[in-house]
């Protein structure tokens, strides 16, 4: 099951802090797309994925619109 | 097996957190560490908005500093939370509208939930004693550390050996001497460590961590409240005093004015709830109006809108007034002149 996150608008580091707190209702193995506008995410939400365990599948651009797709870790505390 | 002790740290991404982790881990705890997002941060957001700056490498220097020292990271939203701190700070101001020590206590206070929560033992800060005029001298680090409730649970590995032992020293979790005993405002023992554990980048913003350190930061946050006569905000407020000019030529109205591409592009995602203007004969920035302003007064505001445009040496300018209810109004007026504008409307 994949799941959608609407963080357009939002600056780094909202995207992020968007991400985790949804991340934490997810269980291992679980996907979620991340969507978002400022691109400072594309450096923050890998690095805080690496940091924590999870992993980046995939990172589309279109426009100024950016997806980045995430399999949840299963380490997450 | 013995039991793994587990220290949450405050990081703000600078080289003084990143240090105080690495003294403990070299003894062997693990840490996690925590970053709050009080929406004065420094990090990030000028940069995302300003087109001149999007050339520089993005990175949140918190989740780096993380990356670098293999620790997880947890950022915390208190944007809401903390606006109690901001305007009703019990040991007042620093230079600025910065209330360092409150928000020290808060978010210490904040860790220590955030410890008793997740089973850690104890959280460790890159405070050094002197380090700063508020909130690092020695009589207000004890302030800390009791009135945020953390204690003796409270340690600061770069400047532990001037205080009184805390609890994981008592414990035997961590060693006493390996703990250093920095103080003052010199940074060179902060540097000379960073050496010796093989740093060689690190962030070192100027002033503080945030923007209330920031004098022309402060002296618009204040002009917003004075302006609505109530000592509130909410996020959108706070952005947006990070971006364009800000121009207030009387006290019920003032303008931002975009001063490149990136920062037109931000406040075009406001035009809907402000009354906003272009220039429509010369190439000019959007602006924005926070306030109401009469029919006089909507004419002096056009007015500098066109000083801001192209059309700055030219006769005439035409402007487009878009109201709230979508009503569009078109002025044509003269730029003002440069004199015509006291220093004191610059925010
Ligand atoms: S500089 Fe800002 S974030 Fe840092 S302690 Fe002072 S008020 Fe808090």
């Amino acid at each position: 099951m994949s799941e959608t996150l609407d963080a357009r608008r939002l600056l780094c580091p909202l995207p992020v802090i968007r991400t985790q707190d949804k991340v934490v209702t997810l269980s291992p193995g679980a996907r979620l797309t991340v969507i978002a506008t400022d691109p400072g995410v594309l450096n923050d939400i890998p690095a805080w994925c690496r940091i924590n365990g999870h992993r980046v599948l995939a990172t589309r651009q279109e426009g100024r619109e950016i997806e980045i797709d995430i399999e949840v870790g299963g380490d997450e505390s | 097996m013995e039991r793994q002790i587990k220290a949450v740290a405050l990081i703000s991404g600078g080289l003084d957190s990143m240090l105080a982790v690495r003294v403990m881990q070299e003894q062997g705890i693990h840490v996690e560490g925590i970053n709050f997002f009080t929406g004065f941060c420094v990090e990030g957001h000028t940069h995302a908005i300003r087109k001149r700056d999007q050339k520089k490498p993005k990175r949140n220097n918190a989740l780096w500093v993380a990356e670098m020292l293999g620790i997880k990271l947890h950022i915390i939203d208190i944007v809401d939370e903390y606006k109690d701190v901001l305007l009703h700070p019990k040991h007042g101001y620093g230079a600025n509208m910065n209330p360092c020590l409150d928000c020290k206590i808060f978010m210490v206070k904040k860790a220590l939930e955030w410890m008793e929560k997740n089973g850690f033992d104890f959280i460790i800060t890159g405070e050094v004693v002197g380090q700063r005029p508020m909130s690092q001298r020695s009589d207000t680090m004890p302030v800390v550390a009791n009135q945020s409730g953390a204690m003796d649970r409270l340690v600061r590995p770069l400047c532990g050996r001037n205080l009184p032992a805390t609890l994981p020293e008592r414990e035997g979790w961590i060693r006493r001497e390996g703990l250093y005993d920095f103080s003052g405002r010199s940074r060179k023992p902060q540097m000379a460590l960073a050496r010796q554990y093989g740093f060689t980048d690190w962030a070192s913003p100027a002033g503080g961590c945030c923007f209330l350190t920031d004098e022309a930061y402060s002296h618009k946050l204040v002009d917003l409240w004075q302006s609505r006569s109530s000592r509130d905000y909410d996020l959108d407020d706070i952005l947006l005093l990070k971006v364009g000019r800000h121009v207030r030529p009387a006290p019920h109205f003032k303008l931002i004015v975009g001063r490149e591409e990136g920062e037109n592009n931000f406040l075009e995602g406001y035009r809907k709830e402000f009354i906003h203007l272009r220039c429509e004969s010369h190439l000019g920035p959007l602006v924005l109006i926070d306030g109401d302003p009469n029919v006089e007064e909507m004419r002096l505001a056009a007015a500098i809108a066109a000083r801001y445009s192209q059309g700055r040496m030219a006769d005439s300018v035409e402007v487009s007034v878009h109201y709230r209810d979508g009503r569009e109004e078109r002025l044509t007026v003269a730029p003002l002149d440069p004199t015509q504008m006291p220093p004191e409307w610059m925010l």
